[in-house]
């Protein structure tokens, strides 16, 4: 009950944030140019119209969860807004789930809008109403929620451009970590392969969400995929949320 | 009358600096508010008044020492329930409107949407804010914002209210009308803890006081056994009289006009004094017997603490 009012708070004042409509407005924008690239294609332009449009939601839904979620905790301690929440009987854990919740569900909203552009654009190249391009959307939301869980983290014990930073550096970490698996395999065994092998299993793998290919190209998706991923960002995005409401709960407001 | 408030040795230590130095603010505070009064809690700035309340809302955590609510512990979800604050310069959510402000504080607490709104606006007309029901935090000067944080502090209808430095920012009709809401609160039975840097206001509300000084109580009781009733002094203003005359009765402040302003400090030098007005036949203008004040007890405190 309390988490679901913070969390409807958070997603008012996110929505009321300009930076959102921003990253929004470039985010239709860069969609809406997948169409230039297509005209400037030899081949199949639809192809590049689903490509350089699943790109930019990914792009821009991780800028929104990065550049909103990084703040979101920070300016409640720096405005002292947390000072009359705190007094009120609420748990700091509900304080901090509320704020990940809310924004979450602004992210589902903005990813909405930006699929449904994305759907029209489509719907202009083939004429067909290709539902199924949501189900690589959708794990892009999954990445999201992780994403958002990130800024969280960093937002309850550093400042939004540390914090930014970091979780910029989460994402793009995120996204080359598999290629420390090719440097597995290339190492002989030992020591350090077995370290490389602890380094990939800590470090986050984003590619993990990553269906554009798939889909894009009409390539075939392992069915356990649709169980495995989910399950890692669950368990993932519970870690990360759990790690910061452990910092949260004794931190002092000066 | 049991204690709605009841700290005992608190302690806390910020480290500070390159080398984390710790800084001791709160050094053993103890004291407690019994249910119905007003107690005013004053300090200099820094002697750690907002620290002691931030520890007692659960902001802070203290190195050492216990804090009971409602004979709960303080960081229990359950001791805050009844409880209410509002913090010193009030930080609000500017981008929501009056009445959207006060529905969310009231929906922390569970309360139905008919209720909420009925408190709201029951609660607007209280602090006086009717008219800016519809209007976004942000345009609010401070004044308003002081009210509309007393109104987000009364949400629950709590039995006991925090409230730092509630005065801070008014003008002397804002006060005023602060001060009767606090007084109208206390006849209702409720608890009132309040800082203030405003003596004057504390000496007018408050039932009992407790005076911070470098993170230690220096003082504390009821106002009626902190301040003495003995007449301090007596201030004269007197005429037609040769100011050489009563210049070893009294400390004579000023002569202008042909009239003397004379501070006297014994019952014999202030006979003295009016003997020779009546014999010189001259005027007596003023007679003010100064008894001693919170004021005079604060200062006495900060000078030697």
């Amino acid at each position: 009950m309390t988490i679901a009012v913070i969390a409807r708070n958070t997603f008012k004042e996110a929505v009321r944030d300009r930076v959102l409509y921003l990253l929004l407005f470039f985010a239709a924008l860069a969609i809406v140019l997948s169409r230039v690239l297509a005209l400037l294609t030899v081949g199949d332009r639809a192809k590049v119209v689903k490509d350089v449009g699943l790109a930019s939601i990914s792009l821009f839904g991780a800028l929104m969860a990065i550049l909103i979620g990084t703040g979101l905790v920070y300016k409640e301690i720096d405005k002292r807004t947390i000072f009359t929440l705190i007094s009120k009987p609420i748990r700091r854990s509900e304080f901090l789930l509320g704020k990940y919740f809310g924004l979450l569900l602004t992210l589902a909203v903005m990813t909405a809008a930006m699929s449904a552009i994305f759907l029209v654009l489509v719907f202009a190249h083939t004429l067909a109403w290709e539902f199924r391009l949501l189900i690589p959307i959708l794990f892009i939301f999954l990445e999201l929620g992780l994403l958002t869980a990130v800024a969280i983290l960093f937002s309850s014990f550093s400042t939004p451009i540390l914090s930014s930073l970091y979780a910029l550096s989460f994402f793009l970490i995120g996204h080359f970590s598999w290629s420390l698996e090719t440097l597995i395999q290339k190492t002989p065994p030992g020591w350090g392969r077995t370290a490389l092998r602890a380094v990939y299993a800590v470090l986050p793998d984003l590619e993990n969400f990553n269906l554009k290919t798939e889909f894009v190209h009409g390539l075939t998706v392992p069915s356990s995929f649709y169980v495995y991923a989910p399950l890692y960002a669950l368990v993932y995005t519970g870690f990360v949320l759990a790690l910061a409401v452990l910092v949260f709960r004794r931190r002092d407001f000066i | 009358m049991a204690d709605i408030l009841e700290l005992r040795d608190v302690r806390k230590a910020f480290r500070q600096g390159f080398l984390l130095r710790s800084r001791e603010v709160l050094k053993g505070i103890s004291f407690s508010v019994g249910e119905g009064e007003i107690f005013g809690y004053l300090g200099p700035n820094g002697a750690g008044k907002t620290s002691t309340i931030k520890c007692v809302l659960g902001l802070l955590f203290p190195d050492g020492g216990t804090i009971r609510i409602g004979g709960r512990p303080h960081l229990e979800t359950r001791a805050k329930a009844g409880l209410g604050f509002l913090p010193e310069n009030p930080y609000f959510y500017d981008y929501l409107t009056a009445a959207e402000f006060l529905d969310f504080y009231a929906q922390l607490f569970g309360l139905p949407k008919s209720e909420r709104r009925e408190r709201a606006a029951r609660l607007l007309g209280l602090v006086g804010m009717e008219k800016a029901a519809g209007l976004q935090l942000r345009k609010f000067s401070r004044g308003m914002l002081q009210r509309i944080g007393l109104a987000q502090a009364l949400v629950n209808d709590p039995s006991f209210l925090i409230l730092d430095e509630p005065l801070g920012g008014l003008d002397p009709l804002g006060r005023k009308e602060i001060r009767d809401i606090i007084l109208t609160l206390k006849e209702d039975g409720k608890t009132v803890l309040f800082t203030s840097h405003i003596l004057q206001d504390i000496e007018m509300i408050c039932d009992r006081v407790a005076i911070l000084i470098g993170g230690r109580i220096h003082r504390q009781g009821r106002l009626a056994d902190l301040v003495s009733e003995n007449i301090l002094f007596t201030e004269l203003t007197v005429s037609g009289i040769d100011p050489a005359e009563v210049a070893g009765l009294g400390r004579s402040l000023s002569a202008q006009g042909g009239r003397i302003l004379l501070k006297v400090f014994d019952d014999v030098g202030l006979e003295s004094v009016l003997d020779l007005v009546r014999e010189r036949k001259g005027t007596i203008h003023a007679l003010i017997p100064r008894v001693q004040t919170l004021e005079d007890i604060f200062v006495e405190a900060v000078k030697n603490p």
